[in-house]
Order: C-alpha cells, then structure tokens, then sequence
C-alpha cells in the first residue's frame, strides 16, 4: 500500500477557504498536493450530491470548508449548511459509508496555515485509512449489474 | 363505525365537504381509501385495524382538490401530515375538516386546527414502538455490516418510486429523480444509484417525516426505507429538539437554523 496516493476532493466557499487556500499558497506554506478544490459562491450550495458523486468517481476523501459561523458572505449559507451536514453525517453513519473519510471545517481567508494543516490532517488521516475500496467495489459492481440487465 | 358514517353523511348532506376521504373495504376484504362524494354512499366508509394508509398523500393530489372543500379521516400521522402540508403552503386549513381518530380507533371531536394542534401535542410523537426496537438494534451493527445490509436490501429496488408516491411529504410536481440537467441519479437501476437515490429522498424528508411508515408499506419488495427516514427523525429530536408535524407555523428544521446548533465534528 506504500504507493498508494490519496485522492481528495475539497469543496470550499469562494468568500473564504478559497481565499484562504490562496494565501496558503502567496504565504509559501508547503501542503499535500492530493487535494484537488472545487470552488463554490457559499457553503449553502454544497450538495450533499457532490460529495457522494466525488466517491462514486474516486475520491478517498473529501473536505468540505466554509466561512466560520457569522462570517458567510450571504449571512446564514453556512448556519444552514451546518444543519444539513448534521443529518447528512448521520444518515451516512446508518448507512454504513464511511465519514472518517469526510472533513468538515470551517477556514477564514485569514487562515492561510490552519487550510494548509485541514489537508494534511486529512491526507494523513485517508493514508491510513487506505483507498475507499468498498465504495469504489459498489460502484463497479452496479455497472456490472447495468451490462448484464442490458 | 357508525359515529363516523354519521357525521360523514352529515358533512356531505349540508355541503360542508363534496368529498370525504376514508377507508372502505375491497372486494378481496383488504382496507381501501375510498372518495365518497354521495351522502348516501357513506355507509360503505369503515375503520378498524386494516386502515393503516397514510391518507394525506391525496390531499396535494389535483384530481381530489378539484372536487372542492375536503374531509378527511385521520388518524395521528395523518393529522401531522396536514400540519405540515399547510406549514409548507401546500394546503389550506380552510379547505379541510378533520375527522380525527383516536389512538384507540374513536372518532375524536376536532374543530378546527387549534384543537388538532392540542391533540398532536398531548400525543407521543417519536417513532412508533415497533419500529424503535428494529432502530436500536440495527444502530448496535458495525459500519460495515451495516455498508453491506443497505447493499444487499437496495439491490433489490427496482425504482418503481412507490416509496415517493406514497409520502404525503413528497408532493414534487418535479422531482429529483426526473431532473436530468443534470442527471443526478441514474434512471436505471443499479445498486449504487438506489443508494443515491434513497440517500437524496431521506434528507429530503429530514425534519419533514411524521413516521408513518408508509413508504416502507408501500414498497413491493419490501425494503425497509422507512427506516432511514425514521432515523432522521431521531436525529432531527436530538439535536434540534423539534418533531415534525406539530404546528402550522414550524418550518422544517432544514429551512430554518439556530446560530448556536451544536454539533462535535467541524474543525
Ligand atoms: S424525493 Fe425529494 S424531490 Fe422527490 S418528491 Fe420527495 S421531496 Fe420531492
Ligand atoms: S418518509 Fe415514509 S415514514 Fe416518513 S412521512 Fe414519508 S411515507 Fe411516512
Ligand atoms: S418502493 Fe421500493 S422498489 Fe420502489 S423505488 Fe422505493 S425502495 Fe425502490
Ligand atoms: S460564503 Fe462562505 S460559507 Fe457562505
């Protein structure tokens, strides 16, 4: 398993953790190259979809990031994204999908280093872990499925 | 169930309701919902252990709104239904009289809202006893065991979306599933695609389930969706202290927010 790379897919707010992605990056603060970000106008409109689409295509993990509470750009995106990341992390729970492989948190575009410390935490964390097998077995098994009812 | 019989025949006589939906029994004895427009053929409404439909699910149909003013016979679930049908803006309190039934299958007196909304909230509103038990003990399996049982129950979908169809709360003249720009859930079949689809419909009812059960009753292979939603509506007690189907004024807890809701996980 030594060579294995995680791939994580980072969802984050244009107002904020994109921003502060940025400065992570002016600031020269080395971080995991593994992650690859997907930028949104606010954490409101994170689908829960997207990230059980990026597993469906690959993913190992995934981070998704906003404004600190208070701090969203359209006031209340993220109070309601925090709702709906509670239920969704339950459900995923009952259903057995893995959220050890999920961050959440919350970066301001003043936090140049804490975004820099989220992915590596992150990375480490689906190293040890190893690759997301059992989701990527359902997903090659339901196009096996798909050919043979064909 | 004369006292039913009686004051259905009484609302339609004197042109309170054109229609009043209940149950009556089919040929084969089985319970049926039943549309009764004719006073005369009220005699053929019943109520006994039979009738576990959630009957709300006809109350956003067009075909049953167009006869006019609504009665309907409600048990709790259904009485929670069109609490949150009318908080959701989907009916009219005005257009509807409620022929509430007891736990204990009487007819209750409900007059209006206020006296239904008493009645809801003197009631137990968690999960219903059979269904806890399944709950506690499937929450004791491992992550895994539990990866594999919803594999193993949602390979067997075959998305006819009777689950949806019967949901009082899943009124969508568009639904998710039919929206295909994009495509978020494949039209076909599969295993991974069911998970997905039962992963969307149950956080879409997250705060908005009133535990009938309905969806899983109606499923024609018999997986037991219900129980992902009744879990929400667990978690949704737990964090947010609310259940849903309680007032005509609540808004569902993935609409609304508090800016202290806790939770233990974000960095
Ligand atoms: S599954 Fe969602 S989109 Fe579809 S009818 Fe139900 S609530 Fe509406
Ligand atoms: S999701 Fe199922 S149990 Fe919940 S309200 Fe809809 S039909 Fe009833
Ligand atoms: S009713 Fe059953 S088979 Fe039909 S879509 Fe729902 S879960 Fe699948
Ligand atoms: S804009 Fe950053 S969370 Fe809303």
């Amino acid at each position: 398993m030594s060579d294995f790379e995680p791939k994580v897919v980072a969802f984050v707010c244009n107002w904020c953790t994109y921003a502060g992605a940025d400065l992570t990056g002016t600031s020269r603060i080395k971080y995991a190259s593994n992650v690859k970000i997907i930028r949104f106008p606010c954490t409101g409109r994170i689908d829960f979809m997207l990230l059980l689409k990026a597993f469906a295509n690959g993913a190992d993990g995934i981070i998704v990031s906003g404004c600190h509470p208070n701090d969203c750009h359209y006031t209340s995106g993220n109070f309601h994204a925090k709702r709906r990341w509670i239920m969704f992390k339950e459900l995923m729970d009952f259903m057995g999908v893995d959220m050890n492989r999920v961050t959440f948190s919350w970066v301001s575009a003043a936090e140049g280093a804490k975004w820099a410390d989220v992915v590596n935490t992150t990375v480490t964390k689906i190293r040890e872990l190893g690759p997301y097998v059992s989701y990527k077995e359902l997903v090659n098994k339901s196009v096996e499925e798909e050919v043979k009812n064909d | 169930m004369t006292s039913l019989i009686i004051r259905a025949k009484e609302l339609l006589e004197n042109k309170t309701v054109q229609v009043v939906i209940g149950y009556e029994a089919g040929p084969t004895g089985v319970a049926r919902p039943a549309f009764i427009t004719d006073p005369a053929k009220a005699e053929s409404l019943i109520y006994d252990e039979r009738c576990v439909q959630n009957l709300a699910v006809y109350l956003t149909k067009r075909e049953v709104k167009n006869i006019g003013k609504m009665a309907i016979v409600a048990t709790l679930p259904v009485m929670r239904s069109i609490m949150m049908l009318i908080s959701e803006q989907q009916l009219f309190a005005d257009n509807i009289v409620v022929l509430g039934i007891s736990a204990d299958g009487k007819l209750l007196d409900i007059a209006d809202n206020k006296v239904m909304q008493g009645y809801i909230e003197k009631s137990d509103l968690s999960n219903p006893e059979k269904y806890k038990g399944l709950l506690t003990e499937f929450n004791k399996l491992s992550p895994e065991e539990k990866f594999l049982y919803w594999q193993k129950e949602l390979s067997k979908c075959i998305k006819c979306y009777a689950c949806r169809q019967a949901c009082p709360m899943c009124y969508c003249t568009r639904c998710t599933v039919e929206v295909n720009q994009p495509q978020w859930i494949p039209v076909k079949a599969n295993t991974h695609g069911n998970m997905e689809w039962h992963i969307l419909r149950a956080m879409h009812l997250a705060g908005r389930c009133i535990s009938c059960g309905e969806c899983g009753r109606a499923c024609p292979v018999g997986i037991p969706c219900h129980l992902l939603t009744m879990h929400l509506t667990d978690q949704v007690y737990n964090y947010f202290k609310v259940y849903a189907g309680t007032s005509e004024k609540m808004s569902s807890v993935l609409s609304t927010y508090e800016p202290n809701d806790k939770e233990s996980f974000i960095i």
